[in-house]
């Protein structure tokens, strides 16, 4: 049941042009920073010979690119995620869905996988380009992974926020606005943490980056991965309650 | 045999408006029940509580003998609902938004396809299977939204306003349709249009201001204790006023009688006799059947509803 509303999410996204422009608007912009990091890595190449321990290309070109298209992802999360439960409501499709013998939890579960589904092809065809390097040198998998891990656990936080933005707002475009916002404020959370000297542990904890960085250098840590089992299982619980609750008072 | 819906004082309240008060609801099999009330009398909120899109603040609804609020899935499993504006998907085509529907109703797949080729078949949907939701007009969404109530075979179809917006031949094919259903299912259906329900309903329920006002079915609607008596050579009115199962006679015109009774029906032989033997010229003996609009129009403009239940 989780399996058809995520399909026929897919579905619907895949029908619209949105989803096709996301795509080509991600691969465009991901390329050319892909050039670039390249470029640079070129560029500091006959320094790099001269240095001990020198980092590799996975460190100049995959880390970099992945931590770029975290921004990317961000920017991208709110216009999928927007729709998935306040486009139901201000259409009045969700009542098809809150009539049929299935759980909040169903269709809550159902609409996450639907978007989920469409940001790990997106974040594979990330994982493509920094891939092609094979053919020329050698690549670190192991961090290799860990980024691609990253931005796994990234998305599944940012699609859990997003959806619970989209299960209280009516509006689509209210839901985009507040989850953007929200986004932008776990990753630079931290920001604050470094300013002080006390308790940036606090600020660090909750910050997205923070949790995210250490897979770009490899280290695949439980705690981090930890923060977004629970952030994204938070939000989806959040979620549930929303709708039942809405279910009560409306 | 049980009834399909038995549901005991619902209430919902929003905020300050207490949508809906104390009402009751009760479907039998091969029943059709009309839900009639003005805009805003309570009508979509009792409907969707009836098939669980909102819980009621205190009430029970209890759905072929399964408690909807116990156990949701199973008393869904035999609701087929079409809100007022139908939830429909427009990027996807006819087939594949039944297809949808019939697997959230946990349809097997083997059966969808047979299921979907029937409902698109009794909606008069042949042709249009692969069109574009979005595409097609008001009136043909309306069917499918109609289809999708109907795909899994449910023992119970709530339609909220399935009329609104159709053509006039569209209006009898839908009506039609539900006259159809209504024989095997039991079937809900709200609106404010009186010619529907006095042509589809078996029964009618008028609910004004969340309260339920009005609860009858049609035959007895119809019955009121009255008739029309026209003769040719008039007697006095007394002689009229005692004749047997009259409690009560007025003189309407020159010729003609209103004669009130409790049990006048029964004795309406006996009046055409006495009118023959005594040579009146009998010209007329019609029961007045109650109508539809004015029972509504009374039961809905006035201020006071209280003492309502026992009108008509």
């Amino acid at each position: 049941m989780i399996l058809n509303i995520a399909l026929r999410e897919l579905r619907s996204l895949f029908l619209s042009p949105l989803a096709w422009i996301i795509l080509g608007v991600i691969q465009t912009i991901m390329a050319w920073k892909f050039l670039g990091f390249i470029d640079y890595y070129f560029s500091i190449q006959a320094d790099l010979i001269r240095i001990k321990d020198t980092p590799g290309v996975t460190d100049l070109v995959v880390a970099p690119l992945f931590d770029f298209s975290k921004v990317l992802l961000l920017i991208i999360c709110p216009l999928i995620t927007m729709r998935l439960l306040s486009e139901e409501k201000q259409s009045g499709s969700i009542k098809l869905l809150l009539s049929s013998p299935i759980s909040m939890t169903e269709i809550v579960l159902g609409k996450y996988l639907g978007a989920l589904l469409f940001f790990i092809f997106v974040i594979l065809m990330i994982g493509i380009m920094p891939l092609s390097l094979l053919s020329s040198t050698d690549l670190d998998m192991g961090k290799f992974a860990a980024g691609m891990l990253g931005q796994l656990l990234t998305i599944s936080a940012f699609i859990a926020l997003g959806l619970f933005m989209s299960a209280i707002s009516k509006q689509p475009v209210n839901a985009a606005a507040g989850t953007f916002g929200l986004l932008i404020l776990f990753l630079i959370i931290n920001i604050a943490g470094n300013a002080t000297t006390e308790g940036n542990n606090f600020f660090d904890t909750l910050s997205i980056t923070h949790h995210s960085i250490q897979m770009l250098r490899g280290i695949v840590n439980t705690a981090d991965i930890m923060y977004f089992v629970l952030f994204s299982l938070g939000f989806i619980l959040l979620s549930i309650r929303q709708l039942d609750a809405q279910r009560l008072q409306s | 045999m049980s009834a399909l819906i038995q549901a005991h004082s619902l209430h919902k309240i929003y905020r300050d408006n207490h949508a809906v008060n104390d009402i009751s609801i009760e479907l039998q099999q091969g029943e059709i029940l009309g839900l009639l009330g003005p805009n805003g009398a309570g009508k979509s909120s009792c409907l969707q509580m009836l098939c669980g899109v909102l819980a009621p603040n205190q009430g029970e609804i209890i759905i072929n003998g399964t408690d909807l609020l116990d156990q949701p899935n199973q008393a869904k499993q035999c609701i087929g609902y079409l809100p007022d504006k139908p939830p429909l998907y427009p990027e996807l085509t006819v087939n594949e938004y039944l297809n949808y529907a019939a697997s959230l109703r946990r349809i097997k797949k083997s059966q969808i396809k047979n299921l979907r080729e029937l409902a698109i078949e009794r909606c008069g949907l042949e042709g249009y299977s692969q069109r574009l939701i979005a595409n097609l007009s008001k009136g043909y969404q309306q069917r499918v939204g109609i289809a999708q109530a109907i795909i899994h075979q449910p023992d119970i179809i709530i339609l909220d306003e399935p009329t609104v917006g159709l053509d006039p031949i569209q209006i009898i094919e839908i009506r039609k349709l539900i006259l159809e259903l209504g024989a095997k299912h039991g079937i809900i259906l709200s609106t404010h249009i009186l010619p529907e329900v006095q042509a589809v309903c078996s029964r009618v329920q008028i609910i004004h201001r969340g309260k339920s006002v009005f609860n009858k079915n049609m035959q007895e609607l119809k019955q009121s204790n009255q008739i029309l008596l026209r003769l040719q050579n008039t007697p006095e009115l007394s002689v009229i006023s005692n004749l047997t199962g009259v409690d009560s006679a007025e003189q309407a015109s020159e010729h003609s009688f209103l004669l009130a009774g409790v049990n006048l029906h029964a004795s309406l032989t006996n009046i055409s006799r006495h009118c023959v033997n005594n040579n009146w010229g009998l010209l007329e003996l019609t029961p007045i059947e109650n109508n539809l609009e004015q029972i509504f129009i009374n039961l809905t403009s006035g201020e006071d509803t209280h003492n309502s239940e026992q009108v008509a």
